[in-house]
């Protein structure tokens, strides 16, 4: 039978795309349950009332998908509570209506855009993520302009960037270079390369920071705990 | 005026309000974004200190005893500059105007700065009574809320045609500074709203209007730091990343510090309490005393007296032509090492940048 973990693991794929973190992680699946004849139920919530919509629509959808195809779900019930477009968010992914159709007027395009310019940003702030230690241990830049994807010692990082490649249809096997532009896929040359890791730092430091404020104002409103991840921060 | 260790630090707070969130201000049939709106913004007093929160019906609306002691009494700041925004969709007499914030200032000279706003949807109605406003007020300044909602329209950009004309009637009014705020919406929904790329296009073609990002574009401070690079004339606010990072988030906090450093530099930073989320107090104590945390960012721009001191007062004294009392301005043999880690900062980006 299927249970609310079955659930909760099929939402820990479903991201923030603007955080690039699982809904599960950043405390917005306020509940979970599935009933006996395979109704599920999600309640999700988010930081504000006022949390951008595109983004806000994306996850429920996304939620909508993942939980649909969890084995023994019949319906998906995705509800975001207390936010100023529940009703159009909510509506809309129930009906399967795109972005477009469910702020009549207000959107001129659905979200791949969106998305996608959000997936690049993961890109060049994954790359720090992989990028920093390796030059912390004694590695120069130069040194990183030749490294291959593979040559780098397995970490869920490097798995988090290459999943991220990947999804934009970069280059993402072993043998692909280490260090590539996040529109065009292209190895990033030598001369070009402080500048794309000055740009990765920074992009890692606004999204983390911005993922910080984010938690911090879920717990102000949610009264939720404080997180490990949060300690460091 | 705050003196700390011998120094005297002239504060100028560039970026806060005077609003009326109470509940008889909430517009019928809207209530639920007044009240959305305000608890939102309580939420974020709530990343500052604890002894600093208040319980939301204070936050509803301050009296103007509260306010003159938090910001000038206990707070340390010499002149205020007061940042309105309307919202008159959901507060029926406005969340911030400039007539509620006008009439403060005019019974505290020389502690208020009373920058008005626009609205591009407004036309040729908003044009004249931006005309109206500074000649009423003075103003010298804009605070611009690019995601404020007006009937039907969610948002607008800084580079529609229409917000070109309010631009350039601005300037012909003598408006000096231009302060920018993104918020959550926009149109057309499926952009980004808080895409800064609109501010780009608007400084380069009114080169002689500056234009200060509030928050410094948070959430899309990489965006905006990209951007203020590129643009002589584009300052970072840092409304909210003190009051929201130095103490809920210490370790981001000196990074988005090192990165703006970096990247916009501490001639181009203002400091801003966005009283009343956050009280003024201490954030100013905290700027003073900062430095980096450790070793892991020797690779930022090194802080010294003379960084706080254009942070906190001197960088938005230059851009509103405010009097700097004697004492609180930096020591020549200070200036000069700022100049000198000015000019290697220029040399270290073109070596980025090759």
């Amino acid at each position: 039978m299927t249970d609310a973990a079955h659930l909760l693991a099929a939402l820990d794929e479903v991201r923030d795309p603007e955080l690039d973190e699982p809904v599960t992680d950043l405390g917005f699946v306020a509940s979970c349950t599935v009933s006996a004849d395979g109704v599920a139920d999600v309640r999700l919530r988010l930081p504000t009332y006022f949390c951008a919509p595109n983004f806000a629509f994306l996850m429920v959808a996304d939620a909508y998908d993942a939980v649909s195809a969890v084995a023994g779900v019949r319906r998906a019930e995705i509800v975001l509570e207390d936010h100023f477009a529940s009703t159009a968010i909510n509506g809309g992914v129930a009906a399967r209506s795109g972005f477009v159709e469910s702020f009549e007027g207000l959107a001129a395009a659905e979200l791949d855009d969106l998305r996608r310019d959000f997936l690049r940003k993961a890109v060049l702030a994954g790359t720090d993520r992989v990028c920093r230690p390796l030059l912390a241990a004694g590695r120069t830049t130069d040194d990183l302009a030749g490294l291959r994807l593979g040559d780098v010692p397995p970490s869920t990082d490097r798995e988090r960037l290459r999943a991220r490649r990947a999804e934009l249809g970069l280059p993402a096997g072993d043998e692909a270079p280490l260090l590539v532009d996040a529109v065009s896929g292209e190895q990033v040359g030598t001369e070009a390369l402080p500048l794309h890791l000055r740009r990765a730092r920074l992009t890692r430091v606004s999204v983390e920071a911005n993922s910080g404020v984010c938690r911090g104002m879920l717990r102000q409103r949610y009264g939720t705990p404080m997180t490990d991840v949060e300690e460091d921060r | 005026m705050y003196e700390k260790d011998g120094e005297q630090y002239f504060v100028v707070d560039s970026h806060m309000h005077y609003w009326d969130a109470s509940p008889e201000n909430w517009v019928a049939g809207h209530e639920q974004y007044a009240k959305g709106w305000i608890e939102c913004f309580h939420a974020y007093m709530g990343l500052g200190p604890a002894e600093t929160h208040w319980p939301i019906e204070k936050f509803y609306k301050i009296s103007e005893e509260t306010l003159m002691k938090d910001v000038f009494e206990d707070g340390y700041v010499d002149v205020a500059v007061f940042q309105p925004t309307y919202l008159k969709e959901w507060y029926a007499g406005g969340f911030n105007t400039t007539e509620q914030n006008g009439a403060l200032a005019e019974k505290h000279p020389d502690r208020f700065v009373v920058n008005t706003r626009w609205d591009p949807r407004e036309g040729d109605q908003g044009l004249e009574q931006l005309e109206a406003d500074v000649a009423r007020w003075g103003s010298k300044g804009v605070k611009l809320y690019t995601a404020e909602w007006r009937g039907e329209s969610r948002g607008w950009k800084l580079s529609d045609p229409e917000a070109y004309r309010f631009l350039q009637k601005s300037q012909e009014l003598g408006i000096k500074n231009v302060h920018v705020h993104k918020g959550p919406t926009i149109w057309p929904l499926d952009k980004d709203a808080f895409d800064v790329s609109d501010v780009d296009h608007a400084a380069t073609d009114f080169p002689e209007l500056n234009f200060i990002v509030e928050h410094v574009g948070l959430p899309r401070i990489e965006d905006f730091c990209f951007m203020a690079t590129q643009e002589p004339n584009v300052y970072a606010g840092l409304s909210v990343v003190t009051g929201g990072l130095m103490h809920a988030r210490p370790k981001f906090f000196a990074k988005v510090m090192g990165e703006l450093l970096f990247w916009v530099g501490e001639d181009k930073m203002t400091f801003g309490s966005d009283y009343s989320i956050w009280e003024p107090k201490w954030q100013v104590e905290g700027l003073v005393d900062w430095n980096y945390p450790s070793e892991e960012f020797s690779d930022y721009p090194e802080v010294t007296t003379a960084t706080k001191k254009k942070i906190l007062g001197l960088n938005a004294a230059k851009l509103y032509d405010l009097e700097v009392p004697s004492g609180c301005g930096i020591d020549e043999g200070a200036e000069a090492a700022a100049a000198r880690d000015d000019a290697q900062l220029v040399e270290d980006k073109a070596g980025a940048a090759v």
